[in-house]
């Protein structure tokens, strides 16, 4: 007879990541907590002020613009990221060299600071000087990314395309290597279409992977701050300016640390609203297959 | 600690946080949850519905504050028994 075998000294392994969890996620958000309910001039200077900062923050128009602005971004680079993703998988090829160029041109984008990715197409964009700007110009559209909030919005999402497709194509080729041939030879011997081996033997087994690259795509997305600061700095007005700079510009650029904690607090407990029903739906529906 | 500006209130809601983990904790050691379904449209384990519990009140504190000037003492009494109902019947 087998007995079962304890060890809890796998818990000593686990300490670090629970000490780091702690002191970069845990403490900071205790201390946002506690800015939030107080004016704080500094760490012995401050007054107690309740939900004061919480009423302020929920009823301020610029917040409600600014959550309005970065679902329709998170919405929209998803909707784009996720198809294209995988259909660049699908053509990526799967053996030889051309694999392995494949991987890492992919890959590419992938490698680039956020900061040097923002100031690649600021460049890129520019009618003088750019060439993305310079091909827009050339065949004809008045296209001027500081000045027109369109233009700004379509390079800022070009720009999340660009830097992020790699990622969910990177991880949808990884689930199609995945896939057993067993399928494919049943599916040869059923005859079935290109379409109907998409449908029903690689899209339900990159359920998985697509549910970590909708997550981090939509978590990463949400909390996009540096691209956007370097390329359009939330112009032209305020047309790009997403939630997490309205905070900065409220932490740092205004000193309003009270009224920033609690526009975080909102801001955090937004995400894990939408993260909780992403992951929640997207289990659900494979529980039900 | 000075750094980290404590209140009573707020240290108040991380003893309380911090009571209900380790009680959840040491409930589900002692007897292991079963997940199944309530009211709520999906099933769900102990700590499912505690983490519902915990988002759903802070979002009907976040409602309260921003929509009514009524105490928001009156909106964690009824968190608490939304927490119970949920825990018991969700």
């Amino acid at each position: 007879m087998q007995t079962k075998v304890e060890n809890n000294k796998a818990w000593f392994l686990v300490m670090p990541v629970f000490l780091i969890v702690a002191f970069s996620a845990i403490i900071p958000l205790m201390t946002v907590v506690n800015y939030s309910v107080q004016d704080i001039f500094d760490p012995y200077t401050r007054y107690f002020v309740g939900t004061e900062w919480f009423k302020q923050v929920m009823l301020d128009s610029r917040l409600h613009e600014a959550l309005l602005r970065q679902f329709l971004y998170s919405f929209t680079i998803l909707a784009i990221e996720v198809p294209l993703g995988i259909c660049v998988a699908l053509m990526m090829p799967t053996k030889g060299r051309g694999a392995s160029l494949a991987l890492i041109l992919v890959a590419i984008p992938l490698l680039i600071p956020w900061n040097v990715v923002g100031t690649i197409w600021q460049i890129f964009g520019r009618a003088d000087i750019g060439l993305f700007g310079a091909f827009m110009s050339g065949i004809g559209v008045d296209y001027n990314y500081a000045s027109d909030p369109t233009d700004a919005w379509l390079t800022v999402v070009l720009m999340d395309v660009w830097h992020w497709t790699p990622l969910v194509a990177l991880l949808c080729y990884s689930g199609l290597r995945a896939i057993p041939e067993v399928y494919y030879q049943a599916a040869r011997i059923d005859q079935a279409s290109r379409w109907a081996v998409f449908r029903y033997i690689q899209l339900p087994k990159l359920t998985n992977v697509l549910i970590i690259g909708v997550l981090l795509r939509f978590m990463d997305s949400f909390m996009i701050y540096t691209e956007p600061f370097v390329l359009t700095g939330g112009g032209p007005g305020s047309s790009t300016t997403f939630l997490s700079q309205s905070l900065v510009q409220q932490a740092i650029g205004q000193f309003d640390l009270g009224p920033a904690a609690a526009f975080s607090l909102v801001y955090f407990l937004i995400i894990l609203l939408v993260c909780w029903v992403f992951y929640t739906t997207i289990m659900n529906m494979q529980k039900d297959k | 600690m000075a750094w980290m500006s404590w209140t009573l209130p707020t240290a108040l809601f991380f003893i309380g946080i911090g009571v209900i983990l380790v009680g959840m904790t040491t409930w589900q050691i002692i007897s292991p949850t079963i997940e199944r379904r309530g009211f709520l449209p999906l099933a769900t384990t102990r700590g499912d519905r505690l983490f519902i519990g915990l988002l759903s009140s802070a979002f009907i504190h976040l409602a309260f504050v921003a929509l009514t000037d009524v105490n928001i003492a009156v909106a964690t009494v009824m968190c608490a028994f939304w927490m119970v109902i949920l825990m018991r019947w969700g």
